[in-house]
């Protein structure tokens, strides 16, 4: 599913913010990236979202070879990526039903199936009766819930999540991946930076440490010892 | 699911046009949503396409006015004294023979004298004299009703080329003086209305680049759930067609009140001219091209604001 040879990533300022990168995640896999705050977990989803391009190496996503996606054909791409961020970044002009319901919109369904899917959706985060309040108006686990609705409505194959529990509290943490675990039983690959060693030790997934750019040889790609801050 | 659309043309134009529809709608909200900048921006499209409509309504009207004066552009032709009327009544009918001649009229120098006479209360004076000192002249009406540029400078020449000729001018030479004014100010007009419209696309652009960035965190979204640039941009680019929409309707409305405002003083200084001229207001289609440019304006405007500022949002 996501198999990274030999990439190296450098910003346009110059910063080198991935150095040989070598890694294979298998469809339907739920693995974590670790490793401190500028140790390189953004970039490598960024370069996973076509957000950014990565300078050297090969990245192949789903069977495609991301350097032979042309930026006209990004956006299609991307629809078979769900996203959850670290702030959730719900519109806050618009109902929880329809935020969840945007990547459909993009995508151009119709209302009737809109509806259905979306409802299915908040069904599964347990926020249904909530669907034409305000996000504002919800709690931050509540939020992080439509955020993740929002991820998986469109039935992406691979989830990416970007300290996802970055704002919340241990027992909402765990709660969330809980979530993301259920969704990867169903078959949705999963990627999930985050540096919150604790709780990535609970969820007895695979874990990718990364540090300053590089997944050290000595860790392995199991490795678990990395100490967050 | 998403490949089956994508295959049947049926579908993707619903799809299409579905989308046209929830942008058309949800640009029309926009609009209603910053009520206070939608009204800004249509008044100030609104007044900026009504100078130049306005400009033009005055043009319209003082052709109107000055319409039946063509008709009275004559050339007078002095002839030479030593010119007697069976040498006059020939030279008249070698005018006619010239192709943009209409008339040539000989009024002889005795007719001349009784004329003046009559007219310029000297009558006394005259009598003084033993010789009539006026010469005979010809009216000459050329052919054509607005000449082509040149023509009437060839007649003028053609008739004072004739050696019984002393001198030939307009009678109405002021008249053609105005239509030269006021094709100058024609002129005006139109760099004037590129301008306004320049004017009125930086106005659109500028709101339009203010509404893509309060709209940044909607847009980052929905370019990572996978939107093309043509789905970000539609909304923008209807919410310019509302502006132009509204701003065309504006400037037709301030016209119209403005012709109504004037219509009654108008009408009674034409009556005291005793003149049928009446202020004649936007036409149907004068409305209509109004309308279109305001939308084109609206369009053009959100467009190229679209173009530059859409690029510059990254997306984190």
């Amino acid at each position: 599913m996501i198999r990274f040879n030999n990439v190296h990533m450098q910003y346009r300022g110059g910063y080198l913010a991935l150095k040989n990168i070598n890694l294979h995640i298998e469809q339907g896999a739920m693995a974590f990236i670790a490793g401190r705050s500028g140790a390189g977990k953004s970039s490598m989803l960024r370069l996973i979202a076509l957000m950014e391009r990565h300078s050297r190496g090969q990245i192949i996503i789903n069977g495609q070879n991301l350097e032979r996606v042309r930026d006209s054909r990004i956006p299609y791409y991307r629809r078979n990526i769900g996203f959850v961020f670290q702030d959730h970044r719900l519109l806050r002009d618009r109902t929880v039903f329809d935020n969840v319901a945007l990547p459909l919109v993009i995508a151009g369904h119709r209302h009737t199936e809109i509806r259905k899917r979306v409802s299915a959706a908040l069904d599964k985060v347990g926020l249904l009766k909530k669907e034409s309040l305000n996000p504002i108006t919800l709690s931050a686990g509540e939020q992080q819930r439509v955020g993740i609705a929002r991820a998986v409505v469109h039935r992406p194959l691979l989830l990416l999540a970007d300290e996802p529990t970055g704002n919340l509290d241990p027992a909402l943490s765990l709660d969330t991946m809980k979530l993301f675990e259920q969704f990867n039983q169903v078959g949705v690959t999963v990627l999930i930076a985050s540096h919150d060693m604790e709780m990535i030790k609970k969820m007895h997934k695979r874990i990718i440490t990364l540090r300053e750019g590089r997944i050290p040889t000595h860790f392995g790609n199991t490795s678990a010892n990395e100490k967050s801050d | 699911m998403r490949s089956k659309a994508r295959n049947n043309p049926g579908m993707l134009l619903r799809a299409w046009l579905l989308l046209h529809a929830q942008s058309f709608i949800y640009s029309l909200g926009q609009y209603y949503r910053n009520l206070l900048t939608s009204i800004l921006t249509t008044a100030v499209i609104g007044i900026s396409l009504a100078l130049p409509g306005g400009f033009y309504l005055l043009l319209e009207n003082a052709h109107q006015i000055t319409a039946g004066w063509d008709d009275s552009v004559q050339i007078t032709a002095f002839l030479k004294s030593d010119v007697d009327d069976a040498i006059a009544t020939e030279l008249v009918g070698r005018l006619l023979e010239y192709k943009n001649i209409e008339e040539a009229k000989l009024i002889n120098r005795d007719q001349v004298l009784a004329e003046y006479r009559e007219l310029s209360g000297f009558s006394e004076v005259i009598d003084i004299l033993d010789e009539n000192p006026l010469p005979s002249i010809i009216i000459i009406k050329p052919k054509l009703m607005t000449l082509p540029d040149g023509v009437d400078r060839l007649i003028i020449e053609f008739i004072s080329s004739q050696p019984e000729v002393e001198i030939a001018q307009y009678d109405q030479q002021w008249v053609k003086r105005l239509y030269g004014i006021i094709d100058i100010i024609q002129r005006c007009i139109i760099l004037f209305s590129v301008l306004i419209s320049f004017g009125v696309l930086l106005i659109v652009g500028n709101t339009i680049r203010m509404a893509i960035y309060n709209h940044r965190d909607e847009i980052e979204i929905t370019k990572l759930f996978g939107a093309t640039d043509y789905f970000i941009q539609r909304p923008f680019l209807y919410t310019g067609f509302w502006y132009g929409l509204s701003g065309g309707m504006a400037s037709w409305a301030l016209l119209t009140i403005t012709l109504q405002f004037l219509k009654q003083p108008v009408d009674r200084l034409a009556k005291l001219y005793a003149s049928e001229f009446s202020i004649s207001a936007l036409s149907g289609t004068e409305t209509m091209i109004m309308l279109l440019c305001g939308v084109f304006l609206g369009v053009f405007g959100s467009w190229i604001s679209v173009q530059r500022h859409l690029k510059t949002i990254e997306l984190n």
